[in-house]
């Protein structure tokens, strides 16, 4: 009898998401689409969940393998890195998808989350370089389209992108061609503006303008631009690359911090908030030390969780008042107390507050830094102090200060209670028993810097063939 | 059966764990949206507290009567990869078992009174969950044996003082006010993680012992050289500073008098004021290694007490003048441990602490307790003139002057760091919008109408 686990549960996940943006994308009735949206999303987590635990539990290849090959390889496969973002990247979409309110359901696209996830949980899933760049520039599509659906303006958008794209493939042609230094050098500009990396930054603040609050947070919160640094970047950067990657994200995550203490409206310092996480993110894996790393991964899958209910709260406040300023208080603790207590406890588990999610690895990734340079490391300490501050400044601004009156009632939905209760329970959990994940984070980040050893030795051994040769010459 | 060694590390445990269940107990029905009624949280409270009483009590007979001054609970690595671990280690010593019994003596009463004195207030639940969350955090950073630990307990502090300030949340003031202490605390929690990192690196773990030595406390002698010590010693003054509101970062003091008055006496007269003396007599060996530094801890001790003094003498309300008082005697205690005197200061923050507390939930019937004198005397009461008559008219209305102003740390703070950096990053926001307005081609952010529909706040906005 077939293993259940052995059963094709990752090449399912893909599909499901993709059947459901063509099911879903025919309906014309907006709570028809969401409830089916919903239900597509929810398979896909439990799918990719599983997927996730057969991986870790050393189900590399299904019995009944469906998978075409290319170049005689598998071209999708969960590993140590992999194997937990995928089902976190699946439940944030199912969140977002269940936690819509009617009143946005109209305006939330249910067909392109469903693709921006299919494409997202592919790009993730990906083990070929050639793919993987492909998957990165087709992730660009579906944003685009919904600012267009939208009639908002996309040439911000456009030109970042279209420059990462062209940055990309040059720069993986190059690679493939063994230019390592200019290809790598190309990689690191697209990953900069992939991760939004200042001064590349503008096109994720713009985006947060203009497009609706799920579909941004959706497209932004996996960090797919960290995804292309450790694939396509960390195996084959010189140390002067990741010294450049590890300075520019050092002065992004500090600025960016900067900035959400001073926004006045609250997907701006949503926005700055993200982009000071991707780029601590980013600092980890330039340090290229395993404490480091794993500090940085960890870090990953907690900016996920935390930013993404942060991000959750944010928009059920939305679609209660509307946009939301932070030039005066709201006051609205009185009428959403569950939302405010989920909006607080996810903001502080970003900056890593003890006992919740982000904690450990943000230890771990400033001792893997102080290791490195004490000053570096004491400057990802003060974007950590300085994005806490603008947590706390929001949730004042937001939830206290004054008294909201509303003539109708403003309390959480069922959904959203489940949506934020449920990400709740996991930073907390996650937080307060950190070590069965985190030993599997640590596991990952030995098979990245093993993998980049590996591309050095070789490295290493064509020039000292090289050598060997033009002496003996 | 359990042995004697069994039941001292099973009382250790439970001191640790009472608080823990609280902020469980509370934490859980209030994020489920089921909280407990005001005779069970009264109830728990008490429990929690008599719970960790009664075991620290227990730990504390036993080292009376064993002679062992330095009882060790660990608890393990709460994690562990190569090259990095996080010790849970409980430390009960001459100086952690007086201040544990003293937090959980002062939470007791405090709850007690609350029960009483938030009667049917529509945030009593809040109050509660945010008062347990401030016990588990006080036990556990007194308790720590690690300064990651220690680390946990100062955060958990930090955050329910900066909430409670911000109680009455339906004015502008109490969120402003909050939002200003928590500013400093960041200040102050960023300076102690840097000093945990820092001691990583020295001593290759964050254990109290591989720093300061293994000596019972205050025997201990720092196990780092005297350089390496001012650094460590340094970063942790200015998260003393900001936890105990030292000169310059006093400034946050008096406005966390917004708070309910339960939450005042206990953050601002007893516990929370004094976790930065407490860090520093637990760090006295790096003080005693490094002469320059206790110097600049003498120095900032006084220049704190002369300080408050001041600001204290020229107060209207009762609670600010309370807080200044108490700043005052924080000043002396820091100074006293700098100076090597720490029985001294230990007796003198115990006591004081008690004082204060009284002080300051006598201080709702002030004019009460006034009018029962004056009844009992027949005649109004002196009024104090203060040494200020001493001083020359000029230089009298100048130091006036300054102690109203609360000697213009605000304003410099303000002027020299808030202000500045508020207005580069307005700039840089001003930037951003012409970049994206030129590539968009018109306006880009849609984000103006929102912004300014209302009116602006003045706190970091």
């Amino acid at each position: 009898m077939t293993d259940v686990l052995s059963l094709p549960w990752l090449e399912a996940a893909l599909l499901v998401p993709l059947v459901g943006a063509l099911v879903v994308g025919r309906m014309r009735d907006p709570m028809r689409a969401a409830r089916a949206g919903t239900a597509f999303a929810a398979a896909t987590f439990f799918l990719s969940a599983i997927a996730g635990h057969a991986a870790a539990a050393g189900y590399s290849v299904p019995a009944w393998d469906i998978q075409p090959r290319l170049y005689g390889r598998r071209p999708f496969a969960l590993d140590g890195l992999t194997g937990p973002l995928v089902p976190v990247v699946a439940l944030l979409h199912l969140l977002t998808a269940a936690a819509t309110a009617r009143t946005r359901m109209r305006r939330f696209s249910f067909a392109w989350s469903l693709t921006t996830e299919a494409v997202g949980l592919a790009t993730f899933a990906c083990t070929d370089a050639w793919m993987l760049a492909g998957l990165l520039a087709a992730g660009i599509v579906p944003p685009l389209m919904e600012l267009r659906e939208r009639r908002r303006p996309v040439r911000v958008y456009v030109l970042h992108m279209g420059v990462f794209f062209v940055l990309l493939l040059v720069g993986w042609i190059l690679i493939a061609a063994g230019s390592t230094g200019w290809g790598s050098g190309l990689l690191l500009a697209a990953v900069l503006i992939r991760s939004g990396i200042v001064p590349f930054h503008c096109w994720v603040t713009d985006w947060f303008e203009h497009s609706s609050f799920g579909n941004a947070l959706l497209f932004v919160a996996p960090l797919t631009g960290a995804l292309a640094a450790v694939r396509l970047l960390l195996p084959v950067a010189p140390p002067t690359m990741l010294d450049v990657l590890e300075v520019m994200a050092l002065v992004s995550a500090l600025y960016c911090a900067a900035m959400a203490t001073v926004q006045r409206e609250a997907r701006r310092l949503f926005a700055f908030l993200f982009l000071s996480h991707g780029a601590l993110v980013l600092i980890g894996m330039a340090v290229d030390r395993p404490l480091s790393l794993t500090g940085s991964l960890r870090i990953w899958s907690s900016v996920i969780l935390s930013l993404g209910g942060f991000g959750l709260t944010m928009r059920a406040l939305e679609a209660r008042v509307g946009r939301l300023s932070l030039t005066r208080f709201h006051g609205l603790y009185e009428h959403v107390p569950a939302l405010a207590v989920c909006f607080l406890l996810t903001g502080l588990a970003s900056v890593g507050f003890p006992g919740t999610l982000g904690f450990v690895g943000g230890e771990m990734l400033v001792d893997g830094v102080v290791d490195d340079n004490p000053w570096v490391g004491s400057a990802v300490v003060v974007a950590a102090a300085l994005n806490g501050i603008a947590v706390v400044r929001a949730y004042f601004l937001l939830f206290t200060g004054t008294r909201h009156g509303s003539t109708i009632p403003l309390r959480a939905t069922g959904r959203e209670r489940f949506a934020v209760l449920t990400l709740t329970a996991l930073i907390l959990g996650l937080g307060l028993v950190p070590q069965p994940a985190l030993m599997a984070r640590y596991g990952a980040a030995e098979q990245i810097l093993k993998e980049r050893e590996t591309h050095k030795a070789e490295k290493w051994g064509q020039k000292h063939q090289a050598n060997v040769h033009n002496e003996s010459n | 059966m359990m042995d004697t060694t069994q039941i001292v590390t099973f009382s250790g445990l439970v001191a640790a764990a009472a608080p823990v269940a609280l902020v469980t107990l509370l934490g859980l029905t209030s994020l489920f949206a089921r909280p407990v009624s005001e005779r069970v949280t009264a109830f728990a409270c008490h429990a929690a507290v008599v719970v960790g009483l009664v075991s620290t009590a227990v730990v504390f007979v036993f080292m009376l009567a064993s002679g062992n001054r330095h009882v060790v609970v660990e608890l393990g690595d709460w994690v562990a990869v190569p090259g990095y671990h996080f010790a849970v280690k409980l430390v009960y010593d001459r100086l952690s078992v007086p201040f544990v019994l003293l937090t959980f003596l002062l939470c007791g009463t405090i709850g007690t009174f609350s029960s009483r004195y938030l009667h049917r207030e529509r945030g009593f639940n809040r109050f509660f969950v945010l008062y347990a969350l401030f016990l588990a955090g006080m036990v556990l950073a007194a308790l720590a044996g690690t300064v990651e630990t220690l680390f946990a307990g100062w955060e958990l502090v930090g955050l329910s003082s900066a909430l409670l300030v911000a109680y009455f949340q339906e004015r502008p003031a109490p969120p402003r006010n909050g939002l200003r202490v928590w500013v400093v605390y960041r200040v102050s929690d960023a300076a102690l993680l840097l000093a945990a990192v820092t001691v990583h690196h020295l001593t290759g773990s964050g254990d109290f012992d591989q720093l300061l030595g293994t000596g019972a406390w205050p025997e201990g002698r720092a196990m780092v050289t005297e350089s390496q010590a001012f650094a460590v010693g340094l970063l942790l003054l200015v998260a003393a500073a900001g936890k105990s509101a030292l000169v310059p970062l006093s400034g946050w003091l008096p406005r966390a008098m917004e708070g309910p008055t339960p939450s005042s006496a206990v953050f601002y007269g007893a516990l929370s004021v004094h976790l930065g003396a407490y860090l520093l007599l637990r760090a006295s060996p790096i003080l005693e290694a490094s002469p320059g530094l206790a110097w600049i801890v003498v120095v900032l001790g006084l220049v704190t007490a002369v300080y408050a003094y001041l600001a204290g003498s020229v107060q209207a309300d009762i609670k600010s003048a309370l807080s200044f008082a108490s700043l005052a005697q924080v000043g002396l205690i820091v100074a006293e441990i700098a100076m090597g005197w720490n029985y001294v200061a230990l007796v003198h923050l115990l006591g004081h602490a008690c004082l204060r507390t009284m002080q300051f939930l006598r201080a709702p019937t002030l004019l009460h307790d006034y009018h029962t004198l004056e009844n009992a005397f027949g005649e109004h009461l002196p009024r104090g003139t203060g040494p200020g008559r001493l001083l020359p008219g000029p230089s009298r209305a100048w130091v006036y002057r300054f102690a109203l102003e609360r000697g213009y740390l605000d304003a410099i703070l303000g002027a020299l760091i808030v202000d500045p950096f508020v207005r580069v990053f307005r700039f840089f926001d001003r930037l951003e919008r012409r970049w994206t307005d030129f590539l968009t081609g018109r306006e880009s952010r849609e984000s103006d109408a929102v912004a300014s529909a209302a009116g602006q706040i003045d706190e970091l906005s």
